[in-house]
């Protein structure tokens, strides 16, 4: 029980790290340590299939892209003109609004029953891929058109105009 | 195994919705106070980690395995926003050398 503790307090301090941190490399990888510490959390919870779907997508390839793109662009060094003390201020405010707004809607809950697995083996890969097959069928097919779909997308994107160019 | 479904016996639910609304908020806090766009990118995937967080926690707290299959499909969204994002990113960069986002203000019309 205190483990959960442990990674949600390293999971808030490297996500503020995250967007406090100057330089947009050392970012980068503060970001990979907190989906790291949320693959912690889906482990905890018994959710293999996520653990490893976190784990892979998230830390090896979306911020792996994060990172080209950052080499790509020569931006590892601190050129980010910063935004006045006035509006950083204006946003951390509004960002404790949108927290404090959150927790008083959760004070209408009633008092929370503790988190039990009542089905140990729902987060294994086999029940998954059997709901994910049967239920989700269609959703599925739709998702590998949007993959697709953004595959073509970035490429036309990124590619040089060769008129132009 | 044993030990790992013992450890989770006795955090609250409420903890977790805390957890994430903690999480979801500073990802707000970050979209609001950095200028690169590729930080702010960032923050908008903090923001759908938190959420993919708590789907799963309720997922596994009523039992139903939707939750984490809808997790699923966060995660293949998140995919390809990324990779669009990323390459508008890349064409803005060739165009206007920098990825401040004042840079942007001239898709106003």
């Amino acid at each position: 029980m205190s483990i959960f503790y442990f990674v949600a307090f390293l999971s808030i301090f490297f996500a503020l790290m995250t967007i406090f941190a100057k330089n947009p490399v050392h970012s980068v990888l503060y970001l990979v340590i907190t989906f790291f510490t949320f693959t912690v959390h889906y482990v905890l919870l018994n959710a293999q299939f996520l653990a490893v779907v976190n784990f892979i997508v998230y830390m090896g390839a979306i911020m792996v892209l994060f990172l080209f793109v950052l080499m790509l662009l020569n931006l590892n060094k601190d050129t980010e003109p910063l935004k006045s003390n006035l509006v950083k201020f204006m946003g951390v405010i509004a960002g404790m609004c949108v927290l404090v707004t959150l927790v008083g809607s959760f004070r209408m809950l009633e008092t929370s029953q503790p988190v039990t697995l009542k089905n140990p083996d729902i987060g294994l890969v086999g029940n998954l891929g059997k709901v994910l097959f049967s239920e989700f069928l269609l959703p599925f097919e739709i998702s590998s058109i949007l993959l697709l779909t953004a595959m073509v997308g970035a490429v036309l994107l990124a590619k040089n105009d060769a008129k132009k160019a | 195994m044993e030990t790992v479904i013992q450890n989770i016996q006795g955090v609250p639910l409420n903890h977790y919705i805390l957890f994430c609304s903690l999480i979801f908020s500073i990802g707000v806090i970050g979209v609001l106070i950095r200028r690169n766009v590729i930080i702010i990118m960032m923050s908008v995937e903090l923001m759908l980690n938190s959420v993919n967080l708590l789907l799963a926690a309720f997922s596994v707290h009523w039992g139903d395995a939707s939750g984490q299959v809808f997790v699923f499909f966060i995660m293949a969204l998140a995919a390809a926003e990324v990779a669009v994002g990323l390459a508008i990113i890349v064409m803005v960069y060739r165009n206007t050398r920098s990825v401040d986002i004042n840079a942007l203000n001239r898709l106003r019309g």
